[in-house]
């Protein structure tokens, strides 16, 4: 196997217990913060080639963000890594019990083309955070990043402890074949049965981040405008590239025509008259992935946008309305700037649809009710929820972050990544004396050991009137 | 599928919401622990007959032990399920942040036949606590205790949400071919890796609770007589069917000649001068496992015990001195009551002997000097990890219970129980209006919008002297 030389190079590391101290925990994860201040022109260089990635979209999400992410660790980690301490019974009163924050060992993570060093950089700075040695992969898809990543991160972190591997599908199961000791990958959801059924043959844990369509309902109580300024935002920054983005809008008959000028407007104020020369508005990836998206504007009708030209990779920001569940547009997540509108009857059958379909990686709902907003998280079920904005949740580092059912399984972000990478180990270190705490528990057993072991062990039910 | 009617019966209760009032979930839970103090003793029984489980170890296991889960998750739900609020940023100041618990739906749980009752209950009290319906799957190597919980214990339970299924290898591998929303199997390895790979199929998310071969260190200074109770208790529980149990002894030549006249003691104290005739010591829960246990006795030499009794499947507490790490019972994870002792030169050479091995359940390390104790738990990476004792770490309720590496993945016990067979929703919940406050996000981006974006949603390094 290719990469297996790689691998025990990294385990021997592993084992060497290099990771392991925090202060060199720490240099690593300054080193990333240099990468991101130092590389900063080129990183926003990359993605502008990569997908016409506006420099204001690559700082905010590929660095402030991902600083966020680094100083949120740096700030916390001291306190993260310590042992932690729990509440004991009346025989283990006078020991100690604690959990202890392993490191798994060797991690891999494998990161997407859309936001290529944050996908990339996030799980990273867990994985370090938790004191793993780590192989990166980046995405084949956004060419220049993974030139950038490849050439540049791995001399910011130690190479006995981190490696970047490139290639694409080929490459990628040969890597796979490899026993790691935990695999976070971000990416669609049946190369995510792929990873987890290749991580089962080791028995390695994951962390799939995966996608979905985001249902998107709008109440008729609302504010139109400010509706249609949340949505668009959500739905054509990167050029809809973005695997939380509204994927699709339901509402009435009534706020469908009441949303088509307010999102005219917006799209207007946002990139002017004629996106495709507003410098503040992406591109698709490749020319594959254009034809896909493309292929989706027979849906409907199309009632803003549409326009198209291969050669640029360019989509218009496009909203296509009284958009049926056969349809295209709505067999598959978009992962493009066109917003279909689904015409439902009220929240009831809104809510039915969202249910009727896989769980989502996000469920958003507009209203100025704070009940409807409340209703439709209490009967929907997705990996995260905004009300009354798109995106926004998962700028909090303080919020899990990650998917259930096809959408993913497990969670990241702020300290949800340090204990994602890091194994929780239940400790318990008792008195080499003290021997009759112990007498009870031995054979020859006898109804009356049996009553003092019960004394010293039971957990009782508290009075039913804590419940209230 | 022969299942799937029963599946799609589940998930029609799941989705009518049934499972989601906490009313609902006590009450159902309550059950259960009628179930235990009603059916006590046809549960004894049923173990007895299953493997000559003593009344008192099957009391205190398989009813005190449940009982105290019960009563932990029943004293503490009202606060588990609340809304978690959580720490905001500048921007979303305003908004609601929180952190929601919901149920993930069906859940399939799969237990072994060791500790039948205690290892199928506690995973479903997790599961029933975080509002889940259940597919439960007794161990049909544990014949008596199968068909007690299959007669039984659905009839405590709602039959609309919880159902007992029955089988062997391939009524459970038909089983497995549904979509399940989590899969939590308690067993072995080579199991664990089928049971993980139909999982990855659904992108089903999965707690694995396998096994391994839990070392237990001692070291030359130790309070020997208390070693040799402590560790041959844990060995010789159930007749050694225990996935934590000391599987063997790593010690000096010196410590393995001052342990065998302890050994023989603690096994007299215990057990009396014939086990075969004592109450208190159990037997070999099947004619096959009997048979693979005893082909592992000739490993080293037998210093106590060594006797077998086939039609009764006794095996007495037997150690073995001298054992090479080639021999038989070094190959496999013994799983009956026989202790091998390796000898090592030293503490070095026993970390390095553990190392290089699988990592297992549990560690075990007994020295008067805790630093000792501590450099082995630093040293080393399992499950969990006791000094100066056996089994004790997983009795805490407030210490997470699970393996790493091929030993499992996932945790459980107490509120981590309600955690794994709950999904952790991140939610934001932001206002229709205060629309200024997003005005720096959208285009026409500009630098000045960045400066604010940058001062709203920064988190900044705090001072260097907070690591100290």
């Amino acid at each position: 196997n290719p990469y297996a030389g790689l691998v025990s190079h990294l385990r021997a590391a592993w084992l060497s217990g290099k990771t392991r101290p925090l202060e060199y925990r720490v240099a690593q994860l300054e080193a990333l913060g240099r990468f991101l201040d130092e590389k900063k022109e080129e990183i926003l260089e990359a993605m502008a080639k990569d997908m016409g990635k506006p420099p204001f979209e690559a700082e905010y999400t590929e660095i402030l963000l991902c600083k966020n992410e680094l100083h949120e660790t740096l700030n916390n980690l001291s306190c993260w890594v310590k042992d932690k301490h729990v509440d004991k019974n009346l025989v283990t009163k006078l020991d100690s019990a604690f959990i202890r924050k392993d490191p798994y060992g060797v991690v891999l993570i494998i990161a997407p083309w859309n936001y290529p060093i944050y996908l990339l950089l996030v799980p990273l700075i867990g994985a370090i955070a938790a004191g793993n040695c780590v192989m990166v992969k980046p995405s084949e898809i956004s060419k220049s990043t993974e030139r950038l990543v490849a050439d540049t991160l791995s001399c910011y972190l130690d190479k006995d402890c981190f490696a970047v591997v490139t290639g694409g599908v080929q490459e990628t199961t040969r890597l796979l074949e490899n026993k790691f000791d935990y695999i976070f990958f971000t990416g669609t959801p049946p190369v995510g049965r792929i990873v987890m059924t290749a991580a089962a043959k080791h028995l390695t844990p994951v962390t799939l981040e995966l996608g979905g369509k985001n249902p998107c309902y709008v109440s008729d109580s609302c504010d139109v405008q400010n509706v249609a300024r949340r949505v668009a935002w959500g739905r054509f920054y990167n050029a809809g590239q973005t695997c939380i983005a509204p994927d699709y809008l339901l509402c009435s008959l009534e706020m469908q025509e009441k949303l088509m000028p307010a999102l005219r407007e917006a799209i207007t104020e946002f990139y002017g008259p004629n996106p495709r020369e507003c410098p503040d508005f992406g591109r698709i990836v490749g020319d594959k992935q254009f034809r896909r998206v493309r292929a989706l504007l027979c849906s409907g009708r199309v009632a803003i946008g549409g326009q198209t030209d291969e050669k640029e990779r360019y989509i218009a920001p496009t909203v296509l309305v009284d958009v049926q569940l056969s349809d295209p547009v709505m067999q598959e997540e978009i992962f493009g700037p066109i917003l279909p509108i689904v015409p439902v009857a009220n929240l009831e059958e809104a809510i039915d649809i969202i249910n009727s379909r896989e769980r989502p990686l996000a469920v958003y709902a507009f209203s100025s009710n704070s009940k409807v907003v409340n209703e439709v998280l209490e009967r929907t079920s997705s990996g995260g929820f905004c009300g009354n904005d798109t995106l926004m949740h998962v700028t909090l580092s303080s919020l899990p972050f990650g998917g259930i059912g096809s959408s993913g399984l497990g969670m990241y972000h702020g300290k949800f990544s340090f204990d994602t990478f890091s194994h929780h180990r239940g400790c318990l270190h008792r008195n080499m004396g003290l021997e009759p705490l112990n007498a009870p528990r031995y054979p020859p057993y006898s109804p009356r050991r049996l009553r003092v072991v019960r004394a010293a062990s039971e957990v009782k039910r508290r009075s039913s009137c804590a419940l209230l």
